[in-house]
């Protein structure tokens, strides 16, 4: 029994840790990188194929940008993303404030199921329900309401997470030293789930553009979507110019899940106040 | 008149009677503590105050009116929170400044107001901190500077040392008697550590089960106990099973079973033949030698069952005879004294002829 | 004193439907009310020209059936092959949440017992990819298993050493195994990581100091304590694969149709709605049947323990 038993004091804890969980982490971490880190590397191949490596290029970036269907496509799936991030921002918020505070039974049911269903079923559903009981056309405003009814479930979880790290009794506190209602949501709610509202609004977004499925089964005949419009690429004719818009997307998200994870950090230790710190 | 009085008060969840028709009045400037075990109402009968909850029935009234149905912002009394409950995204000064802005005072006295406050609190270069950066003795004294910066009639303070440890709960146990007396406000204070409401309180409130066992100081509360809850409640106590014999101005002839008769002190309104019981503090009970000459009225002989050391006083429990127990307190430097007593042990216990108190059952 | 009660629990009340009432309206509408009329589809007849037939008889006698029945349901039982598709369903998502399960457990197992600091980014290294698009993470193997694919002809080349003809990895279940592991992997990765992280360390030491060799310590006290995670992961695995079509469509050949596949072509293919509505309430039976089962495991593998 000779090993040491303090932890903590080497990156990761060399007493607890078997020395082959090194390698087989890397090996799984690779396995998530190395796909996409071809598709990426394709993107720049000067060759039709995704086969092997040809020359240098920026032949499809360029292709893409003269692509009028796909700048279109590009543009829609922008709006769709803001408006729903921003509906489903403002009621996903309201959820999670219902359901920290609000004992209703019905409604973490409500708000959650979507999130941890197939979406082939929350797509089929309004599929039926746009065509058959409102007789609308699909097109871009079904889209935005089927991604808000499963985005608001994200934003939802985070917003509650943030409420149920929180000392409750600062929203009584405010009560008690001469705050209205109204005050104390504005001066001490809203300050302190900002965080978890911008991480929700960005996570749906990042969501709402990388939707597939959901939006397959609401977009109807017209206007070209981004996911779409890959997917047809992809099962019609393979070209490189998926691998570049591919890229493109990924630094999209990359760059939005960074900031959100910033966000994220910089109010966590600092001023969530919680309870495990009211000692 | 009082500043704060509870009349009638009554709070019902369900068939549960969380607080059952509590009366009470406290005097301007008092520090006046709700003493009781978990779950006795103190608690809820604090949110009513405060304004967090409504009473089924009764009144509460401050400097006279009645404030039962005004929300929380509107009262002038501020609460002190068992978690402190400062904003995490205000600094100190912007916590302490807090009721004064919902007051609407002028920034200028604001800022005056607020470096006052940390200086009573000796506090006075951490109003640019944030609550996380502060340890548990400082949290604290920000929760109290926010609760009296704009001198509010009343202020609560909901067990507001239960998370301290020993030692710094001490200190600020002090610190809140200075700080009361300072500044003059009237407290409520709730806790369920009956030696730290002894130390801090003008007056108690016991508390059992939703009602008020008895309302007195320190003091009296500590030696009358008004009945058996407030008498094992507060402080160690023995207690016996006893009938009256005889009463009298100045001194009751108690028999207590096993022991026979007892001397107790006087009492109005006991009747000869009332049973009950006679408690008594175990400082009021001499331990000594078998053979020593007792001169107290009350004597008695036994083995000492068990005792506990604690450095500055031991205390033993006494088997007399005919299985009777009884607590004897002996302080360890006392002069004249013969020797530390053993498990086993034969000793005398004595107290005076009216140390015992009867209580009605 | 009990109209002040009222008073004040009306503006609180008034307060609970601005802030609750607009999500629990928005979701009764989008997503309650289009989830019943998805059961009621399934007991309809198909239109003539697709879509569903009317409930009430048509005012023109054009023929056709209306009103309800229970035919799609009839259909699904008559012929074999769609229990084939549900079994077959049923299949990888066993497969891919075992797999899963046995890639996740070491991942999620070395970032809890990392140094705190470097957590978060570990994490946020399994969440990044998952955050790129759906459709990405399936083409990406769509190019590695491609019959050109360095990969693949790497692949061969062993297979040939052992005298066995060269396959095509695409467009084969392996590469349906294969996608939807890929796609699912970090939602197995969190919970269980969520729940190894709490693990107390001087549980693992006071196993030590009683004489367990390390294999017993994991056996006995990490594995056990893990359950709770284990079980949350692979119902957030087993779930969505039992619904997903793109990947088999992708990935998969004509013979690698799943459940969802299926509900897709009777939508936007043959337009047999009452039959897609049919199979979307048994997908999402089954859906909630194993999410019960979870539950139900999960609690009593953690009362055994209690």
């Amino acid at each position: 029994m000779g090993r040491p038993l303090r932890h903590g004091t080497s990156p990761i804890n060399m007493s607890r840790t078997n020395t082959w969980l090194w390698p087989v982490a890397a090996l799984i971490y690779a396995f998530l990188y190395v796909p996409l880190a071809i598709v990426v590397m394709y993107s720049f191949n000067d060759s039709r194929l995704n086969a092997e490596w040809v020359g240098f290029t920026l032949h499809w970036y360029k292709a893409l940008l003269s692509n009028q269907e796909m700048l279109t496509a590009a543009r829609n799936s922008l709006v769709i993303a803001i408006c729903a991030s921003l509906s489903s921002t403002i009621l996903g918020t309201m959820a999670g404030l219902a359901i920290h505070r609000y004992r209703w039974k019905f409604l973490p049911a409500l708000v959650f199921t979507p999130v941890a269903m197939p979406e082939i079923l929350l797509g089929v559903s309004l599929l039926l329900f746009f065509l058959q009981v409102l007789n609308v056309t699909l097109g871009m405003v079904s889209i935005i309401i089927a991604h808000t009814t499963f985005c608001i479930g994200f934003v939802a979880i985070i917003v509650r997470a943030r409420l149920q790290a929180m000392d409750d009794s600062i929203f009584e506190a405010a009560r008690d030293l001469g705050a209205t209602p109204w005050q104390t949501f504005r001066l001490v709610t809203l300050p302190l789930i900002v965080p978890a509202v911008v991480a929700g609004a960005l996570m749906s977004f990042t969501l709402s553009i990388d939707d597939f499925i959901i939006t397959f089964f609401t977009k109807g005949v017209g206007e070209p979507i981004l996911p779409i419009q890959i997917y047809t690429m992809i099962k019609v004719a393979v070209t490189p110019e998926v691998n570049a818009i591919s890229t493109l997307l990924m630094l999209l998200t990359l760059t939005l899940i960074i900031i959100a994870a910033r966000l994220e950090a910089r109010a966590s230790p600092n001023k969530s106040g919680t309870a495990r710190q009211a000692q | 008149m009082a500043l704060l009085e509870i009349r009638e008060v009554t709070r019902r969840f369900g068939d549960y009677t969380a607080v059952d028709h509590v009366n009470i009045s406290v005097q301007a400037g008092e520090f006046f503590t709700l003493l009781g075990p978990s779950g006795c109402g103190k608690t809820t009968l604090l949110r009513m105050i405060a304004g967090f909850d409504l009473p089924d029935s009764g009144q509460i009234l401050l400097d006279g009116k009645d404030m039962v149905g005004m929300p929380p912002e509107r009262r002038p009394v501020h609460t002190v929170f068992q978690t402190y409950a400062l904003f995490p995204h205000m600094t100190v000064a912007e916590n302490i400044a807090f009721p004064l802005k919902m007051a609407r005072k002028p920034p200028h006295d604001i800022k005056l107001r607020v470096s006052e406050a940390l200086d009573n609190v000796r506090l006075s270069d951490f109003g640019h901190r944030f609550p996380h950066e502060l340890s548990g003795g400082q949290k604290q004294r920000v929760a109290f500077a926010r609760g009296l910066v704009n001198r509010p009639r009343l202020l609560l303070l909901d067990e507001p040392l239960g998370a301290l440890d020993a030692k710094l709960r001490e200190e600020m146990q002090i610190e809140l008697i200075n700080l009361q007396k300072n500044v003059g406000v009237t407290f409520v204070f709730v806790t369920h550590a009956q030696n730290e409401a002894l130390a801090l309180s003008h007056r108690i409130a016991v508390m059992n089960k939703g009602s008020v066992e008895q309302i007195d100081e320190p003091s009296k509360i500590y030696s009358s106990p008004r009945n058996r809850f407030v008498a094992d409640f507060i402080g160690k106590i023995s207690i016996m099973n006893a009938t009256v014999l005889e009463t009298g101005p100045s001194h009751l002839k108690l028999d207590v079973a096993g022991l026979g008769h007892v001397t107790a002190a006087g009492k109005e309104g006991i009747k000869t033949g009332d049973r009950g019981v006679m408690v008594i503090r175990p400082e009021q009970v001499r331990i000594s030698h078998p053979s020593t000459d007792l001169e107290l009225k009350n004597h008695f002989y036994g083995k000492v069952h068990d005792f506990l050391y604690v450095g500055d006083v031991t205390t033993y429990m006494v088997e007399l005879s005919n299985g009777v127990r009884i607590e004897a307190l002996l302080p360890n430097s006392a002069p004249g004294r013969a020797k530390f007593f053993e498990a086993g042990d034969e000793v005398a216990v004595s107290w005076r002829h009216d140390a015992g108190i009867f209580l009605n059952e | 004193m009990n109209s002040d009660r009222k008073k004040k629990g009306m503006g609180a009340a008034v307060v609970k439907m601005l802030v609750g009432g607009p999500p629990l309206v928005f979701l009764l509408v989008f997503f309650a009310a289009p989830s019943m009329i998805m059961v009621l589809s399934s007991f309809r007849f198909p239109g003539e020209f697709g879509g569903l037939a009317p409930l009430a008889a048509p005012k023109e006698g054009t023929g056709g059936d209306y009103g309800l029945t229970a035919e799609a349901y009839q259909f699904f039982f008559s012929d074999v092959i769609y229990a084939e598709i549900f079994l077959k369903s049923f299949g990888i998502a066993m497969a891919t949440t075992l797999i899963c399960l046995v890639m996740a457990y070491p991942l999620a197992l070395l970032i809890a017992r990392s140094e705190k600091r470097f957590r978060n980014l570990l994490v946020l290294l399994v969440v990044l990819p998952f955050a790129s698009n759906f459709l990405i993470r399936i083409y990406a193997w769509m190019i590695i298993l491609g019959p050109e694919s360095g990969f693949s002809h790497f692949v061969n080349a062993i297979l040939g050493v052992f005298g066995i003809a060269p396959v095509t990895l695409l467009f084969s279940p392996f590469a349906v195994l294969v996608g939807m592991v890929y796609v699912h992997l970090p939602f197995m990765v969190l919970p269980l990581y969520t729940n190894l992280e709490k693990h107390d360390p001087s549980l693992l030491d006071a196993a030590q100091d009683l004489g367990a060799t390390a294999w017993q310590r994991f056996w006995r006290v990490t594995w056990p304590l893990s359950l709770p995670g284990i079980f949350s992961g692979s119902a957030l695995v087993f779930i969505p694969v039992l619904g997903m079509f793109a990947v088999p469509d992708i990935l998969g050949g004509t013979g690698d149709i799943l459940i969802g596949n299926l509900i897709k072509d009777q939508f936007l293919g043959t337009r047999d709605w009452p039959f897609g509505s049919a199979l979307s309430i048994m997908l999402t039976l089954a859906v909630l049947s194993v999410a019960g089962l979870s539950t139900w495991v999960a609690r009593s593998a953690m009362g055994h323990r209690q």
